[in-house]
């Protein structure tokens, strides 16, 4: 791992996977979504509204996923002071609030037909709201962070105390997942598992082409943000460099 | 209940969201990549 600490290395790596990753990820989408909208079955009790799922899925996997890249990040950053962590942990956490964000609407959307209703405060729902304000509470202190310039290292990174509620706020994740089996919930139980699935294989196997495609296109845009962020990061270095040998000569 | 509004819906939001936010880190990227690129010429 130590190995890409370097972020030369690192974006010789970061610049031809971040077109193939995009372009390979939206593939998958484009053939899910349109399997998904068009080729499928309507499921016997919940009908037409059964094709959110092959968004609805995906989000809510990214949305947690996203989360525990922050926590991996912030770990490496705390444990092993790994200059590209605290960068990677900025650059996840607005697409992971993205997916947090479109998991509950399209699940509230999902939900009116389904349900008879937008919105219930049960654990499930509740939980994944929560998730959603730690990632403003994680960008609010990011952001904070680098407007002052305190503690980011020589890379862009995030504070150490932004890094320490990255890894605090991991314990709402398993709070997400065993919510629907400690609490009555409108939402469904676990339906995906390591012993299997309990959705029908018919309506199912679009989904798989849907969770690769988000996934593939989340890690084109953690490594646009990334790029960016060492860009702008070098402008800075270069900046404070030009101005000291300025005033110097 | 006519099912379609609602998928026509959950589809249309995410993909503004994932376009969205493709564009804006897509573009926030070349103008630093830009940016630190030219000043690396000027040097």
């Amino acid at each position: 791992m130590h190995g890409f600490a370097n972020p030369t290395r690192f974006l010789n790596i970061a610049r031809p996977l971040t077109p193939w990753l995009f372009w390979t990820g939206m593939l998958f989408l484009l053939t899910g979504g349109y399997c998904g909208l068009f080729l499928t079955p309507p499921d016997y009790l919940q009908g037409e509204s059964v094709r959110i799922l092959y968004i609805h899925v995906p989000a809510a996997w990214l949305g947690m996923g996203g989360w525990t890249g922050l926590a991996i990040a912030a770990l490496v950053q705390i444990v092993w002071r790994h200059p590209l962590a605290g960068v990677a942990g900025r650059a996840i956490a607005v697409p992971g609030a993205l997916f947090t964000a479109l998991c509950l609407a399209t699940g509230s959307i999902w939900g009116r037909p389904t349900w008879g209703t937008w919105w219930e405060w049960d654990g499930r729902m509740t939980s994944m709201l929560v998730l959603l304000f730690l990632y403003f509470g994680y960008i609010a202190l990011a952001r904070a962070g680098a407007a002052e310039g305190r503690g980011l290292g020589d890379q862009g990174g995030v504070s150490r105390v932004t890094a320490i509620f990255a890894l605090v706020g991991a314990v709402n994740l398993p709070i997400i997942n065993r919510s629907v089996v400690w609490w009555n919930s409108l939402h469904q139980g676990p339906s995906i598992t390591m012993r299997g699935s309990t959705i029908e294989s018919s309506i199912l196997w679009p989904l798989g082409l849907t969770v690769l495609g988000f996934s593939l296109w989340f890690g084109a845009i953690v490594l646009m943000r990334m790029r960016a962020i060492l860009a702008r990061n070098k402008v800075e270095a270069r900046l404070a460099r030009m101005a000291r040998e300025g005033a110097a000569g | 209940m006519n099912h379609w509004p609602f998928i026509i819906a959950a589809y249309g939001l995410t993909a503004l969201g994932t376009l969205g936010l493709s564009f804006a880190s897509w573009l926030s990227m070349r103008e630093a990549e830009r940016t630190a690129h030219a000043l690396r010429k000027d040097r």
